[in-house]
């Protein structure tokens, strides 16, 4: 499935914030994760995750490190901060209710198909 | 894990190397972004496909590079705009040879900012306190240049390497000139006082530049280099005074706001010291940035050319138009001595940016046409200022500004003749680039005249 550019882009932030909510993670570890989760529905332009990244870490809700990872390649890995915590509990809310009311929506129109 | 894959590092080599060309991307992010690309690639091989077919898919899953590099830009809009980071230098080796330079280069400054309070020691009064500067009770006008330009001079014959018998040279003409203007028994506040006082700096400037160009004086293209050089520190000073002025004027204010009078603080130290320092910082502050942002000198020269043809062609029609003739007055010679030299500063940094190897383009015209009418507006003068000198007599002011009126008429009319050949297809524009670098010695050798042989000339009016 084909998810268009504005949603991806609003939910960027909060999946990768969840993600890492989950434990410490680096940028090609959380493409795949999004993947597994989505069981491949969700496919981000992999190269646009950095700059998603690295406005979280400007707003203050990453903090970033570099190490060596297993390969011996030095590896940017990031890890959620209490602000960020809280933005995504923010997030958190304002997506459940946007979900919930369109679940309601959507629920009246499949019980009621023919209003108007 | 291992890829020991020739082609494939090779193909990571040319995708890193493409990334890196874009501004908004950093080394750091490519670092990120080709681990990202490696874990790609692993997996993809993993999952069967060849190393060749794994770099593709990567690659294509990180997206278009124009986009990537546009969301990168957008995230780091600042990368945009080149930065003067002075501290540059990655490895230790480089920083270290910054932290020497920026030593020197702020010990230089102080030194140059404790000259001027230098002669204070024997008995003077404070440089901005009383008269100032002007003042002939106190050298300080006469010695100005010797507060700055032997430690500007010491900066550059240390960063370029300048050889013994250079440096040697060097001092021989700083003491040399110092030792002219102290001892000579100067009226004073005289003429002459006053004329050596203009000059030396311009006759001192020669010796900064061949400290600048570190021995490589006599290449034309070296001279070229510090003719740019000087251009942009003057735009760097003047930037430098403007903060100096704000600096000041607070500085003052809020003194003044708890009743303290912060007066003799600011005319006498910050000042003074200031504009000393200024000049080497403002060196440094060229050197540093010389391959980072491009430079201002030919940008506002290509401003105010067509501006000045136009103010220059202007007055002259009106002149014809209105059949009035030029008023000789006192100032009038330095202020067309100005206007020369304005025209061909406008013409040395055209020339300076210039590809030699371009074809003559409608700016060249226009410099052209400035060129021609500073030279008609100059001959108009110069025939009205002949009269009053036949009519006065020669006085030392009257000698300096003729003299250097057919220093830069004889400069002028040649690179309009040398201009008017590259125009018309006769010769190259290299030709004009040389005889401006070559005219450069003039300028000092006739400053240096001023100075050492009119006060003798004149019996030290």
């Amino acid at each position: 499935m084909n998810i268009s550019k504005d949603l991806v882009a609003a939910s960027a932030g909060p999946l990768v914030l969840a993600i890492l909510a989950e434990g410490d993670s680096y940028g090609y570890a959380i493409i795949k994760r999004v993947g597994e989760l989505s069981r491949g529905r969700i496919r981000w332009t992999d190269g646009m995750l950095y700059p998603v990244l690295h406005r979280l870490e400007r707003l203050g809700c990453v903090e970033a490190r570099w190490a060596t990872a297993e390969t011996g390649r030095r590896r940017r890995y990031y890890r959620i901060t209490k602000a960020g915590q809280a933005h995504l509990e923010a997030q958190r809310q304002q997506w459940q209710v946007v979900d919930s009311t369109l679940r309601g929506l959507w629920r009246e129109r499949t019980q009621a198909p023919a209003l108007g | 894990m291992a890829m020991h894959n020739d082609s494939l590092e090779a193909q990571i080599t040319q995708w890193r190397t493409w990334l890196q060309r874009r501004p908004a991307i950093r080394t750091a992010d490519v670092e990120e972004l080709e681990g990202h690309l490696r874990d790609q690639v692993a997996a993809l091989i993993d999952a069967g496909l060849d190393a060749d077919e794994a770099f593709l898919v990567a690659v294509k899953r990180l997206g278009n590079l124009d986009a990537v590099s546009r969301e990168f830009a957008r995230e780091h809009s600042e990368r945009l705009w080149k930065q003067l980071v002075v501290s540059a230098g990655a490895d230790d080796d480089a920083r270290r040879t910054t932290r020497t330079e920026t030593l020197v280069v702020v010990g230089l400054a102080a030194a140059a900012a404790m000259a001027v309070k230098f002669l204070e020691l024997f008995g003077y009064a404070p440089i901005g306190s009383g008269k100032g500067l002007f003042d002939s009770g106190a050298p300080y006008f006469p010695n100005l240049s010797f507060f700055v330009l032997p430690f500007l001079a010491g900066y550059f014959a240390w960063k370029r390497r300048l050889n013994r018998a250079g440096c040697v040279r060097l001092a021989l003409a700083f003491a040399t000139a110092a030792l002219v203007v102290n001892a000579f028994p100067f009226t004073p506040a005289g003429h002459t006082w006053t004329l050596a006082a203009l000059h030396l700096p311009i006759a001192l400037w020669l010796a900064v530049g061949v400290a600048y160009t570190g021995g490589r004086w006599r290449d034309g293209r070296g001279r070229m280099d510090f003719v740019r050089f000087s251009g942009e520190l003057f735009i760097y000073y003047v930037l430098m005074a403007l903060g100096g002025g704000v600096l000041t004027a607070f500085t003052m204010g809020m003194f003044a706001a708890i009743g303290v009078d912060a007066e003799w603080f600011a005319t006498q130290w910050l000042l003074p010291c200031g504009a000393m320092g200024a000049v080497i910082v403002g060196a440094w502050l060229v050197e540093a940035k010389q391959s980072v942002i491009e430079n201002m000198a030919p940008v506002l020269t290509r401003l105010f050319t067509p501006l000045f043809a136009a103010a220059l062609l202007a007055f002259l029609v009106t002149m014809v138009w209105t059949g009035s003739g030029i008023d000789v007055k006192r100032e009038v010679l330095i202020g067309f001595d100005l206007l020369l030299a304005l025209v061909l500063g406008l013409l040395l940094y055209a020339v300076s940016a210039r590809d030699p190897h371009a074809p003559p383009d409608a700016f060249d015209a226009l410099q052209f046409l400035l060129v021609v009418s500073a030279l008609v507006v100059d001959g108009v003068a110069l025939a009205a200022i002949a009269g009053r000198i036949s009519e006065f007599g020669f006085s030392p002011n009257r000698v300096a500004a003729l003299g250097e009126n057919l220093i830069l008429l004889v400069n002028l009319a040649w690179s309009a003749w040398l201009y008017a050949r590259f125009l018309s297809g006769r010769g190259p524009f290299s030709a004009l680039e040389r005889w401006q670098t070559d005219y450069l010695p003039v300028y000092a050798v006739w400053a240096g005249f001023v100075v050492v042989a009119f006060p003798p000339l004149f019996g030290y009016v």
